[in-house]
């Protein structure tokens, strides 16, 4: 049975089944877990590598930092994949080689959203005030030592919010992931489909996805919240638990993503 | 299957479906930001002035459509809708739409939170209904303020239609996969898809920031 209807009648035995089924899925969300975080790690090593370099003193770093920047950022996620996935593997030799699906999934993700995330470290780097470099100077700290000890700290506390929504977006792009033969979460909520009807899979995929984004809401709320009060504004974490559960964006207006 | 890295002759074999395949990808852009612009300014309204037993639940779904796949929305409703809708497509450019309108909905909420207090309090001074307080006094300043961040959205939305491969509409990148399926050659149709993404996007993407430097 399927529809609504289906969706309750049969719910009894289609929660059995996802029980049955437990292993398999807990290894899709594994893969999920694992791409999205791995793929978050290098897109943010990517962000500062990119986002600082476009900020470089040399024309010619700022210049190949930008062409990175806007090249992956203009050639969408999918494209991006299937290239890896299909293209990289026809190319001759030395080239021509074929990643392990994981690996085409992290390398996409994080090249793609590490691109949009330089844009965000670039702009937050931006606005530190002009007074904190100059606080720098007269404190006679080295420029590389003021650019970690006082501009990233600060910069960090302002980018949090939109590396945020970046980081589940990057959640959600990596159910795409399945279409290159990786087997998260999504391929295998697909592979119980036929025993439990549409609505029961796909909302429990749906939800099973929205408890990750929840979790990466509430690990970054607690980032910005530590960063905020690391930098002197605002309270510390233990007295202000609560701000952990507030909603992405229901504070800032990030003009997007594009 | 050539040896060599590139092939002329199959890059010319694919264009033509990749431009094909592009004016699927445009017209899905299109119609999903028009179904993104309306209601998602119906939603910021509803959000912002509806009773809570309205808006509450209205907050929840936006929420939940915001932090759940693209993905599985287009499988999910495409297997729900195929019997009662024809058209893939239609289907795609709906759930890619709503999929959107959250977004949207929290960039108009910013633009109308931005519309000074000074507004409203002279709208009241001049005892305007509300729905004209809404439309001729903060709908129009809420939107000048948002306009970068809506186009950043439709160009967001342009670099995510290749999504619909899941469904198999028959769009840009959908095609380049096709094409490297039946040729066994992926080379030309993958790099040249990306290309024409990145040729369309960067350009409109300049001229968003342009509108933002005029606006601020």
């Amino acid at each position: 049975m399927d529809g609504v209807i289906g969706f309750f009648a049969d719910l009894a035995p289609n929660l059995q089944l996802l029980v049955d089924r437990s292993p398999q899925i807990l290894d899709g969300v594994r893969t999920t877990v694992l791409a999205t975080v791995v793929g978050a790690l290098l897109a943010l090593i990517i962000a500062f590598v990119f986002g600082l370099a476009q900020l470089a003193k040399v024309a010619v770093v700022r210049i190949v930092a930008r062409v990175f920047v806007e090249f992956f950022r203009g050639t969408s996620l999918v494209v991006q994949l299937f290239w890896l996935a299909f293209v990289l593997p026809q190319l001759p030799y030395p080239l021509g080689f074929r990643l392990d699906p994981l690996l085409v999934g992290v390398i996409a993700l994080g090249l793609n959203y590490g691109a949009y995330a330089a844009e965000v470290v670039r702009g937050s780097i931006n606005s530190v005030p002009k007074g904190q470099y100059e606080a720098i100077s007269a404190l006679s700290l080295s420029p590389v030592r003021g650019m970690f000890r006082v501009v990233i700290p600060q910069a960090w506390a302002l980018m949090i919010p939109s590396l945020s929504n970046l980081w589940i977006q990057l959640l959600k792009g990596s159910a795409i992931v399945s279409s290159v033969t990786l087997y998260d979460l999504f391929f295998q909520i697909e592979q119980v489909r036929d025993r439990t009807g549409t609505w029961f899979a796909y909302l429990f995929a749906l939800v099973a996805y929205f408890v990750i984004a929840w979790v990466i809401v509430v690990i970054m709320n607690a980032l910005e919240v530590r960063a905020k009060h690391s930098i002197g504004r605002g309270p510390a974490l233990s007295q202000s638990w609560r701000t952990l559960f507030r909603a992405p964006g229901s504070k800032t207006a990030e003009g997007g993503l594009a | 299957m050539s040896t060599s890295w590139w092939s002329w002759d199959h890059a010319a074999a694919v264009l033509p479906l990749l431009l094909d395949g592009f004016k699927v990808t445009l017209l899905a852009t299109v119609l999903g930001t028009l179904i993104a612009l309306v209601l998602g300014l119906i939603v910021a309204i509803v959000r912002r002035s509806a009773p809570r037993v309205v808006s509450a639940p209205v907050t929840g779904v936006v929420e939940f459509v915001r932090m759940t796949p693209l993905v599985v929305q287009l499988v999910f409703a495409n297997l729900v809708l195929s019997p009662y809708i024809d058209s893939t497509l239609a289907i795609g450019i709906w759930v890619l739409g709503i999929h959107y309108t959250t977004y949207m909905a929290e960039v108009y909420r910013a633009g109308i939170d931005s519309v000074p207090t000074g507004q409203w309090e002279a709208a009241t001074a001049l005892s305007l209904p509300r729905a004209r307080t809404w439309r001729a006094v903060v709908v129009p300043q809420a939107i000048r303020n948002t306009l970068p961040a809506l186009g950043n959205y439709a160009i967001s939305m342009f670099k995510e239609t290749p999504f619909f491969v899941v469904i198999y509409i028959p769009e840009m990148v959908r095609n380049a996969q096709t094409y490297g399926g039946d040729t066994f050659r992926y080379t030309e149709a993958i790099t040249l898809a990306g290309l024409i993404f990145l040729v369309a996007s960067y350009p409109t993407s300049l001229l968003i920031r342009r509108l933002e430097k005029k606006l601020a």
